[in-house]
């Protein structure tokens, strides 16, 4: 049967996402796709869901739900304080949900998205491939308030003594592990050695396009001839400026790539806010 | 002919190939047969292989577990790939209505240029312009062959709304806004027709290595053409090439 989810408050920017979209570069269409990936995956795995199942992803300021049929649901990502009727449930989590259940939660208190899984996925349409939320790509491009989003509603539940710890906190340390960019080699030695040897800031500039870092790296290379691009590739732009593109990232790009961060480097640095420190660790 | 490649790791799942660098007709060439070969030679192990001017970059299934033994496999494709391999191209006739009232930035980049309107309309209809690839936006075409007399710098102040069909000139590249978006294109020119349909499985009717030639029109056609599309009865004109 299915069950409809009420958003009674759509938080900041709050979308639907999945693993993203594969196959479609050559339209020029972007991946998008959960911003970390580790805290989407654990959302499903905890419901037994299929791994490309759709979760709800907010960002910073969390949303109040209603649900009007039976399921379960997991919450994971950023660390907050979840309640359902006002009574606290706890993240990393199956949560049993009963018919009218609002989930809230209190202020976001570290990082920066949180992932509401539902059992079978949130069941939005699909758009080559992906329920992933992307403008000009799916109708809808942020949840709104008194919207509906439909799931399979389902009363089986299975009492579950095993849990899954949440992930343990590194990214205090702040390092993350790269490879080299296509146009690294194009880059002079100093200006290798300020990339690999000095830390960069988070700035204020974030979406789910682009991280910008606030230190500079004084750049006198050329642009390249418009060429591929991937979430986690690092461009150098014309100011100097250091751009990390994220999931919703365009295909193509024309500035130097520098370097490319792994799949967990991803993960990590879509979970840091303005002002956290990172630095870079070449690995082969 | 064969060209001196380099192969790069990209990232986990990636493999990057870059041709020496140039806007060029023999590299797309080249560069497209290679991507078919890799295309059918893989099939499922590889999720696409995406295109640039001077490179493709080919996205596996799987994470790479020996960089060393992938390049080599690529290189003996490239290799062995069949030259005599007829790519099935098109040329497209793109309507394109050159009035001041569609044309938001036509009159001040025909004065800039100091030249006419007629003037910068027969220089930007006479070519054939060559689709290298699609990017920036869902539907964008990256063409090759604006006359140089048309060549201009992009605006220093990019305009935040840049209507979805507005034919526009940066640098020494010409394209179609296949969708609203924000851009620091000179738009001298309005297409009626789409290049992006989020509702269709084949979204772009246009693909790389395809021919692209506008034709000029009056607003009166402009407006027909238009309320074709938007009915679902226009269909584009083509050639095979």
């Amino acid at each position: 049967m299915i069950g409809e989810v009420k958003i009674l408050k759509p938080g900041f920017c709050t979308t639907i996402q999945d693993k993203g979209r594969f196959g479609f570069s050559k339209f020029g269409i972007p991946k998008s796709g959960a911003m970390d990936q580790m805290s989407y995956n654990f959302a499903n795995l905890l419901l037994d869901n299929d791994e490309d199942d759709a979760c709800i992803e907010w960002v910073l300021q969390p949303p109040v739900l209603q649900f009007l049929r039976p399921t379960i649901i997991s919450l994971t990502g950023a660390s907050v304080d979840a309640f359902l009727n006002d009574k606290p449930v706890e993240m990393y989590h199956q949560i049993r949900v009963f018919k009218n259940d609002v989930l809230n939660f209190s202020f976001c208190k570290n990082k920066m998205y949180g992932y509401v899984g539902v059992k079978s996925g949130f069941l939005t349409p699909i758009a080559f491939g992906s329920r992933s939320y992307y403008k000009s790509i799916t109708n809808d491009y942020i949840l709104r308030v008194n919207e509906y989003l439909e799931y399979y509603s389902t009363v089986k539940y299975r009492e579950q003594f095993s849990t899954i710890s949440a992930p343990m906190d590194d990214s205090n340390s702040g390092e993350l592990s790269v490879y080299k960019g296509a146009d690294f080699d194009t880059l002079s030695a100093s200006q290798k050695s300020m990339l690999i040897n000095s830390s960069f800031t988070v700035s204020k500039t974030i979406s789910r396009m682009a991280i910008q870092l606030e230190e500079k790296i004084p750049n006198s290379i050329a642009s390249i001839l418009t060429s591929p691009v991937l979430p986690g590739t690092v461009q150098l732009t014309p100011s100097g400026a250091l751009i990390v593109l994220m999931r919703d990232c365009q295909t193509t790009g024309g500035y130097p790539r520098v370097l490319q961060l792994t799949e967990s480097a991803i993960n990590s640095i879509a979970q840091m806010r303005m002002g956290e420190k990172i630095n870079f660790r070449i690995v082969n | 002919m064969k060209y001196e490649l380099q192969y790069k790791r990209y990232s986990e799942k990636t493999i990057l190939i870059e041709w020496p660098s140039g806007i060029d007709k023999n590299t797309l060439h080249d560069l497209l047969l290679y991507k078919k070969s890799i295309e059918s030679f893989y099939d499922k192990l590889i999720v696409e292989v995406v295109v640039g001017y001077n490179s493709l970059l080919v996205l596996y299934t799987l994470a790479i577990e020996d960089i060393y033994s992938s390049i080599f496999e690529l290189k003996s494709i490239y290799d062995s790939k069949n030259e005599n391999v007829v790519l099935k191209n098109k040329l497209w006739k793109i309507p394109v209505c050159y009035s001041l009232s569609l044309a938001s930035d036509l009159k001040e980049f025909s004065e800039s240029k100091s030249l006419t309107i007629d003037e910068v309309v027969t220089l930007h209809t006479t070519p054939f312009y060559t689709v290298y690839f699609i990017g920036f936006l869902p539907g964008f075409l990256y063409l090759g062959g604006l006359d140089s007399q048309l060549q201009m710098a992009r605006k220093t102040t990019p305009s935040l709304s840049v209507k979805k069909g507005s034919v526009a000139i940066g640098g020494n590249q010409t394209g179609v806004y296949p969708i609203d978006s924000p851009g620091g294109w000179h738009v001298i020119g309005m297409s009626p027709i789409d290049f992006f349909k989020p509702s269709v499985e084949e979204c772009c009717f246009i693909s790389s290595g395809d021919v692209v030639q506008f034709i000029s029109i009056e607003e009166q056609e402009y407006n027909a053409i238009k309320s074709d599309v938007i009915s679902g009865k226009y269909i584009p004109k083509s050639i095979s090439i």
